[in-house]
């Protein structure tokens, strides 16, 4: 349903004289939201450089005057996320272990549903499209216990296997959607004149799409990343202990630390968990706003 | 040569399509299905779907009527004397808590990422730098956005804390803690994440409109403000129910965000549907399949003007 | 000569409407064969149909008295060129050319042999290793046509392949194609809603419309003798002049208001007494004249003229209503002089406004 946005070239009003009151306002605006949004990054990175001290007596503005590395070194190897005191350096090797087969999977899954949707319509694809459609609405909790009960009944719940194949179940309809809808936007007389050619069903995928498919697989890459890197629930729930994501590890350092609150260590491990996601973003630009906007059906 | 069976056309495609069609069976069709069925029945086990399970276990709607009792889905204490002005106020628990999440955090993050779109179309300098300062906490994960928001409004430390401490000993500033005023520091932090996208979006719609409308409008001497409002809203009304789709969708289903930010509290003062199914499955499982349905219910008047807006483009 | 496409009460349904309706058509080999309609009148939909691109609801397409109608796109001896080229954007021109030989399994030095011939028919051998992208909107079109060229089949299908194309490099294009047919004497069925290309192309155009095949003949025919109202309008640039009115004294006079024209010389079927009968007239069969001559002029007011180098087209009102007139440019009238027009019965035609047929 949303389309992906191009943001070329602005295409508003008129550039004035510089400096106007319009412009003074509007530039007060952009500043002032600017801030805000900014602040939040400011304090974590000057907390996680502070020493627990200057966490309790100090300023939380104030940037520290020794800053040290320390606390990102306890988040990193030593912090406690519950039994365990391995810090959260456990949840980034899990999470890896949990995103890349799961984004493989329903990406490899989808390309090709959305392939069939897009140029070999089938009876009742149509509504199957519609279903697809309205199952990225679905709150995820709703379909949460049998979840659970298939994965318990399948034996493998509480395992790496359950947390990937829930990731890839619920990545499935809006990737399916996003494929379907660049398949679709791709020239229908390509497809044909492949059929002429007498490329069949794979033929044309392979040879044809998929080498044309290198901004949607991209999008799809960044959305999909992103989206099981950043998920709690499901991992909470179907990982088990020893397979918890980073995320999960986070909120465990957050809360079970023992007498005063290290907040230090706590933004470290923060900053460490959406490390990956914003490296992501700020390497992709364009792609990114394109895969959210694409993908902001999401469950 | 006859005609082939139509069963038999396109059978790679069929068969590509059918671990996909098969999930959405099961799980999305199926799943929902079984949920909202037994939300109906008294089952408290492990069950599994069976005929005979759940016509034993029917109830009717007795999850319903005792889920609506119970204080921490939705407690209502003046809802009988409706016509008072303060008794929405008044309610209190996981429901009301989400309304007021949803209500809030869409309006703002709709009129603030409006507001920034507009400010972003004035031809600005710098304006990568600035987008890229808007959307990049929508990167994050709510778990991080809600433990850095915990941080900066926890009374002790955070931003309360500074500012006495500079001087201004009297400032309060903790929503946080307080039972009141919790569902609103969620919807700062919510806020906080989410109005970057709304954003994007919105500026996706502003940039697709015909350059010659500015002309025209701008040829008959209507101010900017005006074309914005007159011309330019109306014609992003599929952006703007888009967005507002997506956007009250996330809202109604928050959960990560009260996790690390409050984990439902103080007590349960912030706690939300998700919460309250995820945690009811062991003890009430009942009453959260209830919930869930609820939920579910919920989604489709958010999608209604969605489908409406879909429905009346294929008429068109 | 045989028959190489033969069409067999085609229908094709989507859904509950029917876009193609019974349609029948018999294409000789070597022929070239142009589908000419406004859009939506089921041109393309039809040649989709004869690639295998369409399943039919009913009937039956045979290719070279081999039935087809269920035999896939590239077993039907079928080459297809597209109005957006469809080139394979990731492979070079050479790419493109081979890519269905090899699904084929052709051996290489076969492909090559065939691309290599194909691409001095259309003289695009120095593109061989650029990528589409690379390429003019003609060059493409020309990469395409070869494309078609090397599978070397009978029938070649071409759907609106130059209305992507500006008009100066259309008009090269089209005498190309000509040569092409020319030298290579295949099957050609060529959609288009440009009459210009159908008439300059076609051995013979079927118009068509609301999935009908209005007439089908040579382009002469069609546009001297349309069958019907319908084809008289479509065909003609400025249109045919219609006048409204009725047959009289035996069918031997059009009678509309002031106007009576004498029928004797009409070139067509009988006439006879019709209450409701049109006349079409085009701008260039009617000659401007000083003077009444009973029977064959209508007498008209100039309104405007519109000079279109050589010619000028000549508005006029004739009872309110409005005609065209061509003329040569230096015999134009002025603007707002009382002229009366000489029509030339033997080249127009007559309808029945009852069922819109000529008579």
């Amino acid at each position: 349903m949303a389309n992906s946005p191009t943001l070329s070239g602005p295409s508003g009003a008129k550039p004035r004289p510089f400096i106007t009151p319009q412009r003074f306002v509007v530039y007060s605006v952009l500043i002032v939201c600017a801030v805000f949004f900014l602040f939040p990054l400011y304090i974590m990175i000057i907390t996680s450089l502070k020493n627990i001290q200057e966490i309790q007596g100090g300023n939380i503005f104030v940037p520290t005057m020794s800053p040290t590395l320390d606390a990102w070194e306890k988040a990193w190897n030593s912090a406690c996320t519950g039994l365990y005191c391995e810090g959260i350096k456990v949840g980034l090797w899990n999470s890896i272990k949990i995103t890349v087969p799961s984004t493989i999977v329903s990406i490899a899954v989808a390309s090709v549903t959305g392939y069939s949707l897009a140029n070999w319509p089938f009876k009742f694809s149509e509504v199957f499209f519609a279903v697809l459609l309205l199952a990225n609405f679905i709150p995820y909790i709703v379909m949460l216990y049998p979840l659970v009960i298939i994965t318990s009944k399948m034996g493998i719940y509480s395992t790496l296997p359950a947390v990937i194949l829930v990731h890839t179940i619920f990545g499935l309809p809006v990737q399916t959607l996003l494929f379907r809808n660049y398949f679709a936007s791709l020239p229908q007389e390509l497809f044909k004149a492949a059929r002429v050619d007498g490329a069949g069903y794979w033929g044309i995928f392979f040879q044809i799409f998929v080498p044309m498919a290198t901004p949607i697989f991209t999008v799809s890459i960044i959305l999909q990343v992103t989206g099981i890197w950043n998920d709690f629930l499901f991992g909470v729930i179907f990982a088990g202990p020893t397979n918890y994501p980073m995320t999960v590890q986070l909120n465990n350092i957050v809360n079970s630390a023992t007498g005063g609150k290290a907040y230090n260590v706590d933004m470290a491990a923060t900053i460490l968990t959406g490390l990956v996601p914003l490296t992501i973003y700020f390497v992709s630009g364009k792609y990114f706003v394109r895969g959210i906007a694409a993908g902001a059906v999401k469950g | 040569m006859d005609r082939p069976n139509p069963l038999f056309r396109n059978l790679n495609s069929k068969f590509a399509a059918l671990p996909m069609m098969l999930i959405v069976l099961v799980v999305f069709v199926g799943g929902t299905l079984w949920t909202v069925l037994f939300s109906f029945t008294n089952i408290k086990i492990v069950p599994i779907f069976s005929p005979k399970e759940w016509i034993d276990g029917f109830v009717g709607f007795a999850n319903y009527t005792r889920l609506f009792n119970t204080d921490r889905w939705m407690n209502c204490p003046i809802i009988t004397h409706i016509g008072q002005s303060d008794w929405k106020a008044s309610c209190t628990g996981a429901l009301p808590n989400v309304a007021t999440y949803a209500v809030l955090s869409v309006t703002l993050s709709i009129g603030l990422g409006f507001l920034l779109a507009v400010m972003m179309d004035q031809k600005i300098r710098a304006e990568g730098v600035f987008r890229t300062i808007y959307l990049y906490p929508f990167a994050l994960s709510f778990i991080v956005t809600g433990h850095v928001w915990a941080w900066i409004m926890s009374p002790e430390y955070g931003l309360q804390h500074a500012i006495r401490e500079m001087g201004w000993t009297s400032f309060t500033f903790d929503w946080i803690a307080d039972r009141q005023m919790v569902m609103y520091a969620i919807v700062i932090a919510g806020i906080w994440q989410g109005t970057g996208f709304v954003m994007a979006l919105m500026l996706a719609g502003l940039r697709g409109i015909d350059e010659d409308i500015w002309k025209a409008a701008r040829v008959d001497g209507i101010p900017a403000w005006r074309t914005y409002i007159q011309i330019v809203l109306p014609m992003m009304r599929p952006v703007m129910v888009t967005t507002f789709v997506i956007v009250a969708a996330g809202a109604v289903r928050v959960y990560d965000l009260v996790v690390a930010l409050t984990d439902g509290g103080p007590g349960i003062a912030s706690d939300v549907p998700t919460r309250y199914v995820y945690q009811n499955f062991s003890a009430n499982l009942g009453q959260s399949l209830a919930a869930s349905t609820v939920m579910l219910a919920t989604m489709a008047v958010v999608l209604i003007p969605w489908i409406r807006m879909e429905f009346s483009k294929k008429r068109t | 000569m045989a028959t190489s496409v033969s069409v067999q009460n085609l229908t094709l349904k989507f859904g509950s409407a029917e876009v193609l309706k019974n349609l029948n058509l018999d294409v000789e080999e070597g022929e070239f064969i142009v589908l000419l309609g406004p859009s939506g009148c089921g041109k393309s939909t039809l040649l989709n149909c004869l690639a295998g691109l369409l399943e039919l609801s009913e009937g039956q397409i045979h290719i070279k008295g081999k039935n087809v109608t269920w035999a896939e796109p590239s077993e039907r001896g079928i080459g297809m060129v597209f109005q957006s080229y469809a080139l394979y954007p990731q492979m070079t021109v050479r790419g493109n050319m081979s890519f269905g030989l090899k699904i084929a399994g052709m051996p290489k030095d076969q492909i090559e042999q065939r691309v290599q011939r194909a691409s001095e028919i259309l003289q695009i051998g120095p593109l061989l290793d650029r990528k589409p992208g690379a390429l003019s909107g003609g060059q493409r079109q020309r990469v395409a046509i070869g494309r078609a060229l090397v599978r070397e089949v009978d029938v070649f299908l071409f759907d609106e392949p130059l209305s992507n194309l500006d008009a100066k490099l259309r008009s090269e294009l089209r005498v190309e194609l000509k040569r092409l047919h020319n030298r290579l004497k295949n099957t050609m069925i060529y959609v288009t809603h440009d009459q210009i290309e159908a008439l300059t192309l076609a051995d013979r155009i079927a118009i068509m419309r609301g999935g009908i095949i209005q007439q089908l003949d040579e382009p002469h025919t069609i546009y001297n003798r349309p069958a019907n109202l319908f084809v008289a309008g479509f065909i003609g640039s400025p249109a045919m002049n219609f006048i409204k009115g009725a047959t009289t004294n035996g069918g031997r006079i059009f009678q509309s208001g002031e106007i009576n024209l004498d029928l004797s010389q009409y070139e067509g079927g009988a006439v006879m007494d019709r209450s409701k009968a049109i006349i079409g007239l085009r701008p260039e069969h009617i000659t401007i004249v000083d003077a009444a001559i009973p029977g064959q002029t209508i007498p008209a007011v100039v309104e405007i003229d519109e000079p279109m180098g050589a010619d000028s087209l000549v508005w006029l009102l004739v009872d309110g209503r409005q005609m065209s007139v061509r003329v040569p440019f230096e015999h134009r009238p002025k603007a707002g002089t009382p002229v009366h027009l000489k029509v030339d019965i033997a080249k127009s035609s007559l309808f029945d406004e009852t069922n819109e047929l000529r008579i």
